[in-house]
């Protein structure tokens, strides 16, 4: 191949990316303040879900010393771990109650293990009281040189004293940088408090040179692992410190473990008793539920859509805007109507009472008990067959008599699966009707008299060329209404009562209730990840080409 | 002519409204023999449409019978009449192959396998369009489109098929190719064939007999030689083909030719069409080629009018020249381009006459 | 790529130049969030309008207080708090003061003391329940019950919601455990006393679990304290769970045949809380306000608006007529001797405990 060379003499491929490329950087530059602006407000949330859903900082951050000390710990031992642990626990705990985070560790590991939320809130108040003044009053009795702040100041600059007292050194700095965030003082005009006594006099004790010499021999040891046991027993169960342990890396799949209806125990993954599992079943309830609602969208939203293809004009415009209604008015004004129709003194309910009551009711009610019956008993028929051939004895189910022998009670429509199938159904149907309008409004009605003039009749017609040609949108609508629906919380919160709410309810709860937001996140992931499976199964099966939202 | 009992399709009566305040169709009446390719032509809104709608059975008439060898088919169903269809933008599925569409009409029919392909094989023969069964609709061209949308109107060997303008979303070159492949098909395989355009080149070329349309009505219904030279009325003489017309009143008639004195004073020779009695307005109708302007080629007591040459246009086969002729400057003559023949100049002053059967008085 | 860098940067610019001026907290406003409904109103007459007679502040509203909890900490994650002072019930308070949300107050620095000389502390007494929580009112979740459908026997007991014989139908009850789950056990035959001590173990809870059983199938759950009154009016439920102030009006203001069972009700807090990390004007101005609006006077006047107690013991004589109806409010509030001879007390420090565990439980349960 030669080089062709545009006129200014420069080979004509780079002539043409040149020239390419300003025009790129054009429209980069004019959609830059909306991709921005969609990484700001959508693609930063998303990812920041993602990442609180692993994300265990607040454990190491708040007890670092405990975390650290606490890898010595076997777990298995069935004891609490030594005084080395707890001493590290009380420089941790006094520091994170002066900064205020203990609780909210406490709430923290609450979720994982209950009761740890006030044993925090306890100790935090109980820390403060410790007995480990003693030392204080032993040291600066021993030489007053330690009750000066100036002094402690001097030393703690000092490299060779904080060389030879390294814990000390450590838990002073500590303590300064409290000192001047949260107290605003100055660490040289104050005298440290107990906890960088405690750890001096460790040290000292241990045989480490202090700056001036100390005698400490007839300094009892305070025992920090009695004073946190005073101030609360749960303290010496190895279980609180199990939770510890297992919540102490910075990032953990615990959310998602719970999202499962598991926890991490020692060993890993462990099935939760059966009186905690609910995320599995709700998960489930969710898809099928969905998919119900799907099913109805499609069942009622086809033939709507159908009309609003082919209905003249000013009829079309009518029942469009019949169509849209919904969205028109506020989410919980149409519950609330749903209510009002649905619930078991509701209007449907009242017109069928009405109905039984009148003679047409009354003439036609044994009519249909009968057939109702037949049915049931055909029904029971096929159990009973069925079982014989399972090996199964025992006769035949007497559930399916059941809505028989109660007769025509007033219908439970409401407060169950039934109440948000129906309201949901309601609220989404616009979004199936609309990319099916779009679809159908583009598939002429000349296919259609051709089939039937190639010897088709309605019903073939209608099958094998306008329907396949209706597929694609819908796979739109069906793909709009599903996400939708897996993603609603408020309406099965109104109507669903207690079975027909669903994964997003309890997602809510743990954000907005429980603060729980590590398991909403984990919760919201694992939804997110099934609905991009499903959504790369349709691509498998149907073909993610055949999705029209229009023409 | 053939009578209604005898025909294969024929309409009886039929009246059509949509709106029941107007009628789209008013009682049209025609009957067609068995293998007859019949055109309806007509300008939009003339009723041709609605017609071959009520043929087909996707419009019900208002009022008449429509009967297809003999029997009223008013009442049957579109899939159960028999009729292969042609539409006006072929009306292929988009979703099935060539060889699937061809092969739908047998499926419903519940023709077996074996033999719906080969049927499906021989019909797409019939176009020459073997070799794209396993295309999508998408992948053809328009005009490979419409070979396939006419193969799978005759796949099931319907006796007839009705084609709403097959051709009109085509270009001029295919367009005369196809018109003459689906005229020679049509023959071929004796197929009543009913035929839907607007195209009066097309209505010439392909038909037996061509049905002019307007205004709910046939104006003429004749073979496209009878429809050209003896227009019955001057819509149909307007329609089709061109025309010059000039507006007068019958001075008298004898037998089959009769003397009409135009506006401007003017007498012409001409053959009474629609006036029967002296008096009468009349409106005149020649074709631009009947016009002569050689003395010598008419008869010797031919009226004959003065014109002033206004315009000559060299057009290849032919030439044409615009005159004003008694007070219009409209007239229109066409010669033939022959080596002997005489090339009119602007502003040249000529005598015109014709042979007075070339003139027609028609209704004014 | 320079103009790309400068279009960029320019986007920024707007963008934290527009959120700045959503945030525009003018010198003289501040955002007060609260439920809604009657209940602000009764706020806004009591608290904001003389408040902002007498300062000159803009008191903006906001009815955000269901969410307050989960809201305080994304603005607090966020670095931008927009609240001055949030309205919350006792829990949501005793948690955000956990997590750091909310400031802890020094009640006998910062309040202002009793009519009666008493220090605050004194005359909040035990309402104290959390370093950052200023109690405000006390209500009670109580039950109302259709004269109409009870027969020939009111109901005088708690534990008639569990004798679905004597009175069929369905009741209403809150789809959380609290509260339900301490009905059961007292219900249950345990003491008033030891109805926590019973709920911590996995045998209390499965028994709290199996009383709820028996009337299960005749619930409806409730979450919106709408809901019960409107099920009442319906005549949908017998008698079901609500706050006291709903069923008050649901009685005297629009005449429904509902009576109110003073037994066993549970006695919870609202009041204010103010958010942790405010500038130190908006802190002062948002003490400044709540030390108003918790003084004796200004509890006692809410209650001319809205059926709750004032949770100052100081407030309690001065509590007068309703407002628009005219009646003396006292006996319809739940702090008034005549109601209140068997109360229950609510833990919030055990249910901060108990709560996530119990609440998943509680869900199990009602989804079997």
């Amino acid at each position: 191949m030669t080089l062709v060379l545009a006129a200014d003499g420069r080979p004509l491929k780079a002539s043409l990316n040149r020239a390419l490329r300003r025009q790129k950087l054009r429209a980069l530059m004019l959609i830059a303040p909306l991709l921005i602006f969609i990484l700001v407000s959508f693609v930063m949330p998303i990812a920041d879900m993602l990442f609180r859903s692993v994300e265990n900082e607040i454990v190491v951050e708040t007890l670092p010393r405990t975390v650290a000390t606490l890898d010595g710990w076997d777990s298995e031992s069935g004891q609490a771990p030594d005084e080395d642990v707890f001493t590290a626990l009380y420089f941790d705990m006094v520091l994170a109650t002066e900064y205020k985070t203990h609780t909210r560790l406490g709430s923290r590991l609450n979720y994982e293990m209950t009761g740890i939320s006030s044993l925090f809130r306890k100790s935090g108040r109980g820390v403060g009281r410790f007995d480990t003044d003693t030392y204080t009053d032993a040291i600066q009795a021993a030489d007053p040189a330690y009750a000066d702040p100036a002094q402690w100041a001097a030393w703690m600059a000092d490299d060779t004293v904080r060389a030879a007292l390294p814990m000390t050194a450590n838990t002073y700095d500590a303590w300064a940088a409290m000192i001047i965030e949260t107290e605003e003082d100055v660490p040289a005009e104050e005298v440290p408090w107990n906890f960088v006594f405690t750890s001096l006099y460790l040290e000292v004790t241990e045989g480490a040179e202090p700056p001036v010499a100390l005698d400490l021999s007839g300094v009892p040891l305070v025992s920090l692992r009695d004073q946190f046991a005073d101030v609360d027993e749960d303290w010496l169960d190895p279980e609180v410190w199990q939770v510890v342990k297992i919540y102490s890396p910075e990032y953990t799949n615990g959310y998602f473990l719970n999202s499962v209806d598991r926890f991490k125990g020692a060993e890993g993954a462990e099935v939760r008793p059966e009186n905690e599992q609910i995320y599995i079943t709700l998960f489930i309830r969710t898809m099928i539920m969905s998919g119900s609602i799907m099913g109805m969208c499609v069942l009622l939203g086809y033939p709507i859509a159908w009309l609003l293809a082919n209905l003249p004009a000013r009829k079309a415009n009518l029942l469009m805007i019949l169509v849209l209604l919904p969205f028109w008015t506020s989410l919980l004004v149409r519950t609330s109507a749903w209510k009002v129709l649905l619930q078991q003194q509701g209007v449907i309910n009242d017109t069928l009472v009405w109905y039984h009551s009148t003679w047409f009711g009354q003439l036609l009610d044994p009519v249909f008990m009968g057939l109702l019956n037949i049915c049931y008993a055909f029904v029971n028929v096929i159990t009973w067959v069925w079982n014989v051939i399972n090996g199964i004895w025992g006769g035949t189910d007497g559930l399916y008599m059941d809505w028989a022998v109660a007769g025509f009670e007033r219908l439970a429509l409401i407060n169950n699966q039934t109440g948000t199938i129906i309201a949901m159904t309601h609220i989404l149907l616009p979004f199936m009707i609309l990319p099916l309008f779009s679809v159908m409004k583009t598939i002429p009605i000349s296919y259609l008299r051709a089939a039937k003039s190639l010897g088709a009749t309605n019903w073939t017609a209608f099958w094998r060329v306008y329907f396949p040609q209706s597929v694609p949108g819908i796979g739109a609508g069906c793909i709009l209404v599903f996400i939708l629906s897996i993603g609603y919380y408020i309406t099965p919160e109104l109507v669903g009562g207690t079975k027909g709410v669903f994964i997003s309810n309890r997602i809510a709860y743990h954000i907005s209730s429980s603060l729980n937001w590590g398991l909403a996140a984990a919760l919201g992931t694992i939804l997110l990840v099934i609905v991009m499976g499903l959504y790369w199964m349709y691509d498998k099966i149907v073909g993610i080409d055949n999705v029209k939202l229009g023409g | 002519m053939v009578d209604n009992q005898s025909a294969f399709v024929a309409f009886e009566r039929v009246q059509k409204s949509y709106d029941g305040e107007v009628l789209v169709v008013k009682d049209l009446n025609l009957s067609m023999p068995k293998g007859e390719f019949l055109t309806m032509l007509g300008p939009s809104g003339s009723g041709k449409t609605t017609c071959l709608m009520m043929l087909a059975g996707f419009e019900t008439a208002t009022h008449g019978d429509i009967l297809l060898d003999g029997v009223s088919i008013n009442n049957i169903p579109p899939h159960k009449r028999g009729i292969g269809m042609v539409f006006q933008n072929y009306a292929l599925f988009p979703h099935m192959t060539v060889a699937e569409n061809l092969s739908f009409p047998l499926e419903v029919r519940k023709i077996g396998k074996s033999e719906r392909e080969e049927k499906v094989m021989r019909a797409l023969g019939m176009v020459q369009m073997q070799d794209f069964a396993g295309r999508r609709p998408a992948q053809l061209s328009g005009g490979q489109q419409q070979r396939i949308a006419l193969s799978r109107a005759l796949v099931f060997e319907p006796e007839l098929v009705l084609m709403d303008e097959p051709l009109g979303a085509l270009d001029k070159q295919l367009r005369e190719t196809l018109q003459f492949e689906i005229t020679n098909l049509a023959h071929e395989l004796g197929i009543t064939t009913v035929y839907v355009t607007h195209d009066q080149t097309e209505a010439l070329t392909m038909s037996d007999r061509v049905a002019v349309f307007d205004d709910g009505r046939i104006q003429q219904l004749a073979a496209p030689d009878e429809l050209y030279e003896k227009p019955q009325n001057s819509f149909v003489a307007q329609f089709i083909g061109e025309n010059n017309t000039m507006d007068g009143v019958v001075q008298q008639i004898q037998g089959d030719t009769c003397i009409v004195r135009l506006d401007s004073g003017d007498i012409i020779d001409a053959v009474p069409v629609n006036v029967s009695e002296v008096g009468q307005r009349t409106q005149v109708s020649i074709r631009p080629e009947r016009v002569e302007f050689d003395r010598t080629r008419l008869k010797e007591d031919a009226h004959t009018l003065k014109a002033e040459v206004l315009e000559f246009i060299y057009m290849g086969d032919i030439f044409r020249t615009r005159l004003r002729v008694a007070g219009k400057e409209d007239f229109v003559i066409k010669t033939r381009n022959a080596p002997d023949q005489r090339r009119l100049k602007p502003g040249e002053m000529i005598e015109i006459g014709w042979l007075a059967q070339d003139c027609r008085a028609l209704d004014a | 790529m320079k103009t790309t860098m400068k279009l960029m940067a320019t986007t920024c610019l707007t963008l934290s130049a527009s959120l700045a001026v959503a945030d525009g907290h003018m010198a003289n406003e501040m955002t007060i969030v609260s439920w809604g409904g009657a209940y602000s109103s009764s706020q806004e007459n009591a608290y904001h309008i003389p408040y902002a007679e007498m300062t000159g502040v803009t008191i903006i509203n906001d009815e955000s207080s269901a969410e307050a909890v989960a809201k305080l900490r994304a603005m607090n994650e966020a670095g931008n708090v927009t609240w001055d002072v949030v309205d919350v019930v006792a829990s949501d308070a005793i948690r955000l003061c956990d997590e750091g949300l909310a400031l802890e107050i020094d009640f006998d620095e910062q309040l202002a003391p009793g009519d009666d000389g008493s220090t605050p502390t004194e005359d909040f007494g035990d309402l104290l329940v959390s370093d950052c929580f200023i109690p405000q009112i006390v209500y009670s979740t109580t039950f109302g019950y259709r004269t109409d459908l009870v027969g020939d026997t009111a109901p005088t007991d708690v534990c008639a919601i569990f004798d679905t014989e004597t009175y069929p139908g369905m009741r209403s009850l809150e789809k959380r455990p609290i509260n339900n789950m301490e009905w059961a056990l007292l219900c249950d035959g345990v003491a008033k006393g030891d109805v926590y001590d019973v709920l911590e173990t996995e045998e209390g809870q499965a028994q709290a679990f199996a009383k709820l059983d028996t009337i299960k199938d005749s619930v409806i759950w409730w979450s919106a304290g709408a809901d019960t009154p409107q099920l009442l009016a319906d005549g949908e439920v017998v008698m079901g769970s609500t706050y006291n102030g709903r069923l008050f009006s649901l009685i005297e203001e629009q005449d429904q045949p509902v009576a109110m069972l003073w037994d066993a009700q549970v006695f919870d807090l609202d009041g204010w809380i103010i958010p942790a990390g405010l500038t130190p004007e908006r802190e002062a101005r948002a003490l400044d306000y709540v030390r108003f609006a918790t003084d004796t006077q200004r509890l006692a006047d809410q209650s001319k608006y809205i059926a709750y107690g004032p949770a100052r013991a100081s407030s309690a004589p001065l509590v007068g007529q309703h407002a628009t109806l005219g009646i003396d409010m006292a006996p319809h509030m739940p702090t008034d001797p005549a109601n209140a001879t068997n109360t229950f007390l609510y833990n919030y420090t055990w249910w901060a405990d108990y709560r996530d565990d119990l609440d998943a439980k509680f869900q199990v349960w009602l989804s079997q």
